[in-house]
């Protein structure tokens, strides 16, 4: 259940920034989430649903967006998706390949009023 | 109105885990995060630790638990300084709870500082503590599947202990396929085949252990570089 403490990260984030901003409520969250975290949409929007209560972000629409991964091979530079977990080069066969993409986890932005 | 943050969610645990290192960095401390589900035997490990290093190194832990302070006890009864950290259910500790137990300890007496974290394959990962190296702990009775269905603590830890082998003739655990398995997922990492309980390769845990604090080791120049 690390979706909480994400959750509560961005609630945080959102909050301070309306402040700051005069924003007395909160319409949308925009959160960009790579696939590498492995966190559930419904997850996350079910932690956000309660987390937000009696904040400024109380009923606003949390929306997601995915990052796929994407990795590079440290031995050939081939750059791919990797399928199952092995993260294994199909143009060489090396295993441990770098992340290149889908590490994102961030507010892009927020609307409201 | 429309606002542009682009703020990563995990920069306030990363701007204070970077504190801790500094911290860490200057006390010339080696912090191990030690991560593993449940029951996996990271308490028995540290105990068993603490004995056989008892007069070669200064070791400390701090420890993640639920609720109780059963492992700390345990802990302090091998003779080390133990903090615990009480997560009042949160499922992983966070580097501002690890930075609000470091001031119980005294970094400078100490060489090695483990952090047992709560017992959690997954979200303890997400969490930079400030370490440097997380180990990942696996028991026999777990089933050798676990580094295929939780491949992120397996990638990221520079050594994994498979524990609890005394009790291998009683379990449909694959070790050699296990092996491979995790040189599959790291190859870069060392593995450590352990029983806490008959002391099975503690001896080479522990080497590794000094030779790790030795990278820091207090009036070596070697760990200023
Ligand atoms: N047979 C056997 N039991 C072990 C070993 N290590 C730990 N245990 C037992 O496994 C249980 C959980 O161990 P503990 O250290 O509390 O696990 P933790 O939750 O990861 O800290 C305890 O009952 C231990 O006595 C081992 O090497 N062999
Ligand atoms: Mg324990
Ligand atoms: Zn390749």
């Amino acid at each position: 259940m690390h979706e909480l403490s994400l959750i509560q990260a961005l609630i945080d984030m959102v909050v301070k920034s309306a402040i700051e901003n005069n924003i007395k409520k909160v319409t949308k969250v925009q959160l960009v989430v790579g696939e590498y975290y492995g966190a559930l949409p419904e997850t996350l929007e079910f932690a956000f649903a309660i987390l937000t209560e009696g904040t400024v972000c109380a009923g606003s629409e949390l929306a997601i967006e995915k990052r796929t991964l994407l990795l590079k091979c440290r031995e050939c530079a081939y750059e791919f998706r990797p399928e199952g977990y092995l993260y294994s080069c199909p143009n060489c066969t090396a295993v441990n390949a770098a992340l290149v993409k889908g590490r994102e986890l961030y507010v892009d932005y927020y609307e409201g009023e | 109105m429309k606002v542009i943050v682009g703020k990563d969610l995990l920069s306030a645990n990363a701007g204070q885990a970077g504190e801790n290192r500094v911290l860490f960095n200057n006390n010339r401390v080696t912090v191990i995060n030690l991560i593993s589900a449940p029951g996996s035997g990271k308490t028995a490990l540290l105990e068993k630790t603490a004995e056989l290093l008892r007069g070669k190194l200064k070791l400390g832990v701090v420890v993640g638990d639920l609720y109780t302070t059963r492992d700390a006890e345990r802990i302090e009864r091998a003779g080390v300084t133990v903090v615990q950290i009480n997560t009042e259910g949160v499922c992983h500790l966070t580097a501002d709870m690890v930075a609000r137990a470091l001031q119980e300890v005294s970094l400078d007496q100490l060489n090695l500082l483990f952090i047992e974290n709560v017992g959690n394959l997954v979200c303890p990962v997400s969490f930079d503590l400030g370490e440097h190296a997380k180990v990942a702990l696996l028991s026999v009775t777990e089933g050798s599947d676990k580094p295929a269905k939780y491949p992120g603590i397996f990638r990221e830890a520079v050594a994994t202990v498979i524990s609890k082998v005394d009790l291998l003739p009683y379990t449909d655990f694959d070790l050699p396929a296990c092996l491979e398995e995790i040189q599959k997922i790291n190859s870069d990492q060392q593995v450590f085949i352990t029983s806490a309980r008959t002391g099975q390769d503690l001896s080479h845990w522990c080497a590794w252990l000094e030779q790790l604090a030795a990278g820091k080791a207090k009036g070596n120049n070697l760990a200023s570089r």
